[in-house]
């Protein structure tokens, strides 16, 4: 294979990675990361430099569309990268102290369970009218959007912010100790701990997963992992299918959205399962 | 907007409005007037606008320099643009490839108007994006007059800023 089919096919897995990881608020790390080592052989430390940039680009790429459209819910993202960016940076000086085998056992099992207590909660979707959660109050991180698949304004409240905190900052963790799953956390910290709607909660986890990454692509930068004839696939595909994929999740319905997340997450807390156990 | 036609009706007599519901300052203790909340809502959408408008900026920048670099790497290496041929991609995949990765070197390789160094550079647009999208966030917040939110998003942006200087880029 030549460095141009390199290219252009890696680009075009890359516009799919960007819609899915848009719709399920994940960043498109889940696909990037096993197309690269599995389809093309690359070295899994550039493979998880990729995976970065693919996270960036998803959350950026989306976000722009979900902030306009009052999809994400704002003042709950910023609030809550308090936690991700503080994990984040005390994962990075954490790497040496814990065996990734463990990690990676550990993960995968919690992934496995919050994918079934996401699936759980499928015919209750209903949002929260009342509030008496002090922090969510004060700060006020209540919000509503407009959903088009209903075609309705819903307004939804929302509870238990320390749990989502603590969720947020173990996230943060994670995604700089393993390199991956910096949204599969966090999407279930919003909807199942803080009760915000499936679809806000997966517009609000795109909006903050760039964030989170931020964080660490420093180090992965300094490191050489981030290489340029995979990045520059990479960026632009992602970038483009984050896009499509934005203006989907608006007329989409919050089930499919909830499935769609919980598939991806039992997939990945296999590959975490797998990496634990044979590697 | 539908909560402008209310507000000229008695407070008292106002459902809450779901459009215009969580746009209240944080901590504040007492009920916003009527015209007090449009007005906070007015700059909210505002804020939502600039943050927005930040993110779209710096993909769109991204994106043409990334796609700057990546010609100027194929119109440097006619070799790399064979559709079939002895040159494989793992070449350039490999653990012992050379590209930038310090300031340092990433001047050097623009200055010299290599494509992979222009690439790097796009992809460091967008790794910057989400940085300055959270100091848009402070701005937009003290904007607001919302202290504990402005405090909230400083203290992300010092964390974020802390990060890059800890990598030491």
């Amino acid at each position: 294979m030549t460095p141009l089919d390199f290219v252009v096919s890696l680009a075009l897995i890359s516009v799919a990675a960007g819609v899915l990881g848009s719709l399920v608020g994940l960043g498109g790390g889940v696909v990037i990361v096993p197309v690269l080592t599995l389809l093309y052989h690359v070295d899994i430390r550039l493979a998880i430099g990729a995976s970065i940039v693919s996270v960036i680009a998803t959350s950026s790429g989306a976000a722009a569309a979900y902030v306009r459209d009052r999809m994400a819910n704002l003042r709950a993202g910023m609030f809550l990268e308090v936690a991700t960016t503080t994990g984040a940076l005390t994962g990075a000086y954490l790497t040496t102290l814990l065996p990734a085998r463990f990690l990676f056992v550990f993960f995968g099992l919690i992934l496995g369970y919050s994918s079934f207590a996401t699936f759980r909660r499928r015919h209750e979707d209903a949002p929260l009218t009342a509030s008496n959660d002090r922090i969510a109050n004060y700060f006020n991180l209540h919000g509503s959007y407009h959903d088009l698949a209903e075609g309705r304004e819903i307004p939804y409240k929302v509870v238990r912010t320390k749990l989502g905190l603590s969720i947020m900052y173990v996230a943060g963790l994670v995604s700089a100790l393993l390199g991956i799953g910096s949204g599969a956390l966090k999407v279930p910290a919003m909807d199942s701990a803080m009760r915000l709607p499936m679809k806000v909660s997966s517009a609000t986890s795109n909006f903050m997963i760039g964030v989170t990454a931020a964080a660490s692509a420093g180090v992965y930068f300094v490191r050489g992992q981030i290489d340029p004839i995979i990045a520059a696939p990479v960026a632009a595909g992602v970038l483009l299918g984050a896009t499509v994929g934005a203006r989907m999740l608006g007329r989409a319905t919050s089930k499919t959205i909830r499935i769609l997340f919980v598939v991806v997450l039992v997939v990945i807390s296999l590959e975490m399962l797998q990496k634990g156990i044979l590697a | 907007m539908t909560g402008a036609g209310r507000a000229s009706g008695t407070p008292a007599a106002n459902p809450p409005d779901p459009a215009l519901e969580g746009l209240g300052r944080s901590g504040a203790r007492r009920e916003l007037t009527p015209a007090e909340a449009r007005r906070m809502a007015e700059k909210v959408r505002q804020v939502e606008l600039a943050i927005s408008l930040v993110l779209r900026v710096g993909v769109v920048a991204s994106v043409l320099v990334v796609a700057v670099g990546l010609g100027l790497m194929f119109a440097h290496h006619g070799s790399y643009l064979a559709l079939r041929g002895p040159l494989s991609y793992r070449a350039l995949t490999s653990a012992s490839t050379s590209f930038p990765h310090s300031f340092a070197t990433l001047g050097h390789a623009l200055a010299r108007g290599e494509g992979r160094g222009v690439v790097v550079l796009g992809v460091l647009i967008l790794i910057l994006t989400p940085v300055l999208r959270v100091a848009v966030g402070v701005v937009s917040f003290a904007y607001e007059k919302d202290t504990p939110m402005t405090l909230v998003t400083l203290f992300v942006l010092v964390v974020l800023v802390g990060s890059f200087f800890l990598a030491g880029a």
